[in-house]
């Protein structure tokens, strides 16, 4: 009797943090931050500047090492085995850091060369990406535009097919436009198998993650799905406008039930603190207060209403 | 060795391209050496003299004519009086007063004896140092001349005057030139300022562009890096001595006696050293601007101190033990011993071996402070 035995390993690409904590001059950046990233998953580090995301990036790539705590990528440890995590993750720090000397080809040749591979070896990876910034092949990195040297720095720490990618706030000071392209090259590079760890400034951003981890002053304050969270948010925000935003704005904030009240685009956002809050009364509020055109809706909840609430 | 090579490849690049680097790097220090072979001099000319004669006889007179007909001495003025000549010394119109005091003829005849006074603005300490050696040479062969005149007068019988005369032979530059002496000293300071500077520049400026964070988390290795960094500033150190010895022998002429191999077995290993601690600088920097400060607080120091522009000898012994540490110092005496001696290797077998253990010492523990992660 023949046994056909199939072993299929399951390979548990991911990202481990456990309890990480790092002081600079006794000023707790991160501060006991856990958190697990599953293999192939794209996640977000949600937060304002200043929040300590950089700092757990550069734990995390081996740049620095935690005060506590213990991390692994790619089931390597990131102060032991600090060998084996640079040759399989790349990273983009938030600070454009190439050679701007040098051109686009040469950047990756040489990046491709200390990674000991060949732009050809790994070219399917980045093709698509490449494609757009190969008529500027020639030109030097320093005088590109911002939303191409992005391209080009995700080129660089894709070109060694790694299996975890770091990219720390990649859309900081690039146009909305290239921003959503960004995206949706990061979603390509998901489906590729690549675990992606990103951080970013941008709420709107949050919601194209799998799942996020909202961060705030070195503490992660929540870890799930970005629908998942605005789903459990309870509260009602409504979305009030009217002529003269200003004065809505401190109108608002004197109103007597009010709970928060802030700037939110082209509207404002009000949630009452009564669960038996009724429109029509603000309405007449409002009206008392001479502001004219008034509207008031149900908003949809966003990333940014349940970070401005915690 | 493929990963090095690419790296110094990358280096050459961006020097090559640094349109405003590379005429620091090529142009300047051969202007340099140019220019101050041609103007660090140390012969003292045209000092400006002056004299207060008190006597007006034909003994003051034939003093003054002494100074008159000397190369080194312009006779600016004759002063009525000392206080009016210090006016003018405090003045900075003249460097030298010459008192020749009253009797002062009458003195030498009978009491063959008298005073001179001589005074000598000594702000350029050197400059009056050398002042007072042409003086006290004129006045003293003015005495020996005199002197015989006198005693042929007095005693009314011809004597026969017994004259010493001494003939310097200056060995191993024989016209007393000071340009193939100082050449080759300005040759080694060049070398060593521009390899310190840039590669104390070279590995800081990725820190300050951000470019070392990258790097750091890719799987290069420290010395890859390193050797990789410095390498091309090494071979540039080689270029510039080659185009500067070139210009040495074609522009002034300075003869290289010895085995020019021997120069540059010397300067390569040399050079390590000097990579060595442009490298101990950059890792302790956080900018461009601190580097170069760092780096020219050495090279001020190293220079002064080299026995390049004031001999080692004349140092107080506390100093001149300092020097041992520096290693231009020994660069200065091996080109000078080489270039002009003719040396062999065998008489520059201790500077070399001080400057291998040295180049060692140094970049191990420049390397060992080297840090990937913080």
């Amino acid at each position: 009797m023949n046994f056909d035995i199939a072993i299929v390993i399951a390979i548990e690409m991911n990202i481990k943090v456990q309890n990480i904590s790092k002081s600079y001059n006794k000023i707790k950046a991160v501060d006991a931050v856990t958190f697990e990233v599953n293999s192939g998953e794209l996640f977000g580090l949600i937060g304002p500047d200043g929040a300590g995301k950089t700092t757990i990036f550069r734990i995390l790539t081996t740049l620095l090492m935690p005060d506590e705590g213990n991390a692994t990528v790619a089931e390597y440890d990131v102060v032991a085995d600090y060998k084996a995590i640079r040759s399989s993750v790349g990273y983009m720090p938030g600070k454009f850091s190439l050679y701007q000397d040098l051109t686009v080809e040469e950047n990756l040749e040489f990046f491709a060369t200390i990674f000991g591979t060949t732009l050809a070896e790994n070219y399917a990876l980045i093709a698509d990406i490449y494609i757009q910034l190969e008529p500027f092949k020639d030109r030097r990195a320093g005088a590109l535009s911002g939303g191409m040297k992005q391209k080009l720095a995700l080129c660089c720490a894709l070109i060694h097919a790694p299996k975890v990618l770091f990219l720390d706030e990649p859309t900081t000071g690039v146009d909305p436009v290239s921003r959503k392209e960004f995206w949706q090259m990061l979603k390509r590079l998901q489906l590729k198998g690549i675990t992606i760890l990103v951080s970013t400034p941008y709420m709107d951003e949050a919601s194209l993650c799998d799942r996020i981890a909202l961060i705030q002053k070195g503490k992660i304050l929540k870890i799930d799905a970005p629908q998942v969270i605005t789903a459990n948010y309870e509260k009602l925000i409504y979305d009030i406008q009217s002529k003269n935003t200003h004065g809505l704005i401190h109108d608002l904030k004197n109103y007597s039930s009010h709970y928060s009240v802030y700037a939110f685009g082209e509207f404002i956002h009000y949630i009452d603190k009564n669960v038996d809050f009724k429109p029509e009364d603000l309405q007449q509020y409002l009206e008392e207060k001479n502001h004219s055109d008034i509207i008031i809706k149900k908003a949809e909840t966003t990333i940014e209403d349940v970070f401005m609430d915690l | 060795m493929k990963i090095i090579l690419f790296i110094i490849q990358k280096e050459f690049k961006q020097i090559f391209r640094n349109k405003s680097m590379l005429p620091i790097i090529f142009i300047l220090p051969l202007l340099q050496l140019v220019i101050l072979s041609n103007a660090a001099s140390f012969e003292v000319k045209n000092i400006k003299f002056s004299y207060v004669d008190h006597d007006h006889s034909a003994a003051s007179r034939e003093l003054i004519r002494t100074f008159q007909s000397s190369d080194y001495f312009d006779i600016i003025a004759e002063f009525p009086s000392k206080k009016e000549a210090n006016l003018q010394m405090q003045k900075g119109n003249v460097d030298v007063i010459l008192e020749i005091p009253i009797h002062f003829e009458r003195n030498l005849i009978k009491q063959n004896y008298t005073n001179l006074s001589v005074s000598i603005n000594a702000i350029d300490g050197a400059a009056a140092g050398v002042s007072n050696v042409y003086i006290t040479q004129i006045i003293s062969s003015f005495n020996q001349s005199i002197k015989m005149r006198l005693q042929i007068y007095n005693q009314g019988n011809e004597v026969q005057p017994e004259n010493i005369l001494t003939i310097p032979s200056f060995w191993y530059n024989k016209n007393l030139n000071y340009k193939i002496f100082m050449v080759p000293g300005i040759l080694v300071l060049i070398v060593t300022m521009l390899s310190l500077f840039l590669s104390s520049m070279n590995i800081v400026r990725e820190k300050e562009m951000g470019t070392l964070e990258q790097i750091n988390v890719t799987p290069i290795k420290k010395h890859q890096f390193i050797i990789g960094k410095l390498f091309p500033f090494w071979i540039l150190g080689l270029v510039i001595l080659t185009v500067g010895l070139i210009i040495a022998k074609v522009l002034f002429n300075v003869p290289i006696l010895g085995n020019i191999f021997l120069i540059y077995l010397f300067t390569s290993i040399y050079l390590i050293l000097i990579l060595g601690i442009g490298l101990f600088i950059s890792n302790h920097t956080e900018t461009q601007q601190q580097a170069m400060f760092i780096a020219w607080f050495f090279t001020v120091i190293f220079i002064l101190m080299s026995g390049l522009f004031t001999p080692i000898e004349s140092m107080p012994s506390w100093a001149q033990k300092v020097t041992l540490l520096n290693p231009i110092r020994y660069f200065v005496e091996v080109i000078r011993m080489v270039m002009l001696k003719g040396a062999g290797f065998n008489d520059i077998k201790s500077q070399l071996v001080i400057i291998a253990i040295y180049a060692f010492a140094i970049n191990g523990f420049a390397v060992w402070s080297y840090k990937k992660t913080n």
